[in-house]
């Protein structure tokens, strides 16, 4: 009981009281440290840093953050960045699911489409930006075209793997008790795939925010972007202008504006994941 | 259901590898057929013949009269290692053949209950596969493939990877199904104990490519207890029978440099000199 009860209370605080807890609290606060250090060396110390130096230092950088989160328009900015990254996923999603899974079933429809895929997937989203500005008819698609690409290459690689890696005696299981094909499709091919879908979409999600914010600032902030004015076109835009501008505070601001968006994506992601596969969770 | 002179090789030409040789037996309405051979003598493949997974290069497989052309309702399958789809509830794996048929009714409901409460599992009927134990898994099997009341049930060495105390409790779980439900059973183990403990018939097999070497009665009284079964003479003289033949099987094997049959024989060899 005292062993139990111990059990219990030591997994409530190992975390907050934990070696590894500790280690990151100064970690982090040494990166701060040597950062704020080396971008006020020349005032602190009399001589420049190298490297460091040119960045802005941490209490800067989050003075211009409390600046940013009043101004309506950096919400704006990190609204369509957002909206950009989940029209482009969700697109991935809606195509690459079936097609991964139609790859997977079908040997025919493989030994066709495989090599097509195989020879785009190598390409890179942001190779596709010119072609894209060119090809769609506003420059909001063309870059959620860019930023599907990013997503959509993962997401079906990961459906034909998991799908292909299911047990055969599963396979075998369900037909000897009589299910059809469409029901092992349903009851063993889509929730043995589903796993690998996760996997796929939060990994899929995090290289669509990678990609958005460079689509962004290559193709000019979008339709948006003039009209809104500096802040108007997405996070990429804002951060390119900000350096056009020279703000250097407002570049890392927006950096980590995105930093913050891409793990709050994920970790959501992961979270839906986890509600979708309890078989794997529960223990 | 009938086996007669069912032939398997896999591979073409001189690559030929021959597994199943001229194979023929019974296995008869309404009693548990063993069959025992040593490690890798072909007896995955018989299986995987008479449940209609592949297809025999000669020979026929009845059942019923009828030839076996294909997976079907009236043959299931237990297989070595769970499978248990992981990502339904163990109440969820029982219905799965039931609900395949879209038969979801009242009556295979209750049935499913009686069989939860029959293997043990009725507290864990929301449970995943992987929360349950190993032994529960087995349970579960069992139960998801008696739900749909198969003519024949074929079990492949389905208490292998168990350690000794949950496969004893196993055999005596299984046993008492047995003796309640009667179905037709085909039971594959390398294990001579379960093989007398639980069954009517015993098929010896021979080595590698298979084929049947004895038939061995078993009329020992129902419901048998393991304990006893130690102790009865009848169960010892098939006992002594079996290994001798079992032995002889293994010989051919090791010769041919199985290192599972020199294992055997050393096992056996050991088993003689404390006997």
């Amino acid at each position: 009981m005292v062993a139990a009860a111990r059990a219990i209370s030591g997994k409530l605080t190992g975390f907050v009281a934990g070696d590894d807890f500790w280690r990151g609290v100064v970690a982090i606060a040494a990166f701060l440290i040597f950062w704020e250090a080396g971008s006020r060396s020349h005032a602190w110390f009399g001589f420049s840093f190298p490297w460091v130096s040119q960045v802005p230092a941490p209490t800067a950088v989050l003075q211009a953050m409390f600046r940013l989160v009043q101004e309506p328009s950096f919400w704006n900015s990190t609204f369509l960045s957002t909206l950009r990254v989940f029209e482009g996923f969700f697109a991935a999603m809606l195509i690459g699911i079936p097609l991964g899974l139609a790859m997977a079933v079908s040997r025919t429809f493989f030994g066709i489409s495989f090599p097509v895929f195989e020879v785009l997937r190598p390409i890179p989203p942001l190779a596709w930006v010119p072609a894209s500005i060119i090809f769609w008819p506003t420059q909001e698609l063309s870059i959620a075209f860019v930023t599907f690409l990013g997503a959509f290459f993962t997401i079906v690689i990961n459906v034909i793997g998991g799908a292909r890696a299911i047990d055969v005696r599963y396979f075998q299981a369900a037909r000897s008790m009589g299910s059809s094909t469409w029901d092992i499709f349903r009851r063993i091919i889509l929730p043995g795939t589903l796993p690998s879908i996760v996997v796929g979409a939060t990994v899929g999600v995090g290289i669509t925010w990678a990609v958005v914010v460079a689509a962004e600032m290559i193709s000019g902030g979008g339709s948006a972007g003039s009209m809104g004015g500096a802040a108007g076109g997405g996070l990429g835009f804002f951060i390119w202008n900000s350096y056009v501008g020279g703000s250097y505070t407002q570049i890392v601001a927006g950096m980590i504006s995105i930093g913050i968006a891409g793990y709050a994506s994920s970790a959501a992601l992961r979270k839906i994941g986890n509600l979708m596969t309890p078989w794997l969770s529960e223990n | 259901m009938v086996a007669t002179n069912v032939s398997k090789s896999y591979g073409a030409g001189e690559f030929t590898k021959q597994v199943v040789q001229n194979c023929s037996f019974t296995i008869e309405s309404g009693k548990l057929t063993v069959m025992i051979g040593p490690s890798g003598c072909g007896k995955s493949t018989l299986i995987r013949l008479l449940a209609g997974f592949e297809r025999a290069s000669s020979g026929t497989i009845t059942i019923g009269g009828k030839p076996v052309t294909g997976p079907g309702l009236d043959r299931m399958v237990v297989f070595q290692e769970s499978a248990l789809f992981p990502w339904m509830s163990t109440y969820d794996n029982i219905m799965f053949g039931p609900r395949a048929r879209g038969e979801d009714t009242p009556e295979m409901r209750s049935f499913a209950e009686l069989l939860l409460q029959k293997v043990g599992l009725d507290g864990f009927r929301r449970k995943y596969p992987s929360q349950l134990s190993g032994g529960m898994q087995r349970r579960a099997e069992l139960a998801r493939s008696m739900i749909n009341k198969p003519d024949v049930m074929i079990l492949d060495e389905p208490f292998r990877g168990l350690d000794a105390m949950t496969k004893r409790l196993m055999q005596e779980y299984y046993a008492n199904l047995y003796e309640e439900f009667r179905r037709t059973t085909f039971f594959v183990t390398t294990d001579i104990d379960e093989a007398i403990y639980l069954a009517d018939r015993i098929l010896i097999m021979t080595n590698i490519p298979t084929q049947v070497r004895t038939v061995i009665d078993v009329d020992l009284p129902r419901p048998r207890h393991i304990e006893d079964i130690t102790e009865n003479d009848a169960a010892n003289a098939i006992k002594m029978k079996a290994l001798g033949l079992l032995h002889e099987e293994a010989m051919k094997s090791f010769a041919g440099g199985s290192k599972a049959a020199a294992d055997f024989i050393d096992a056996y060899s050991r088993r003689m000199v404390k006997g």
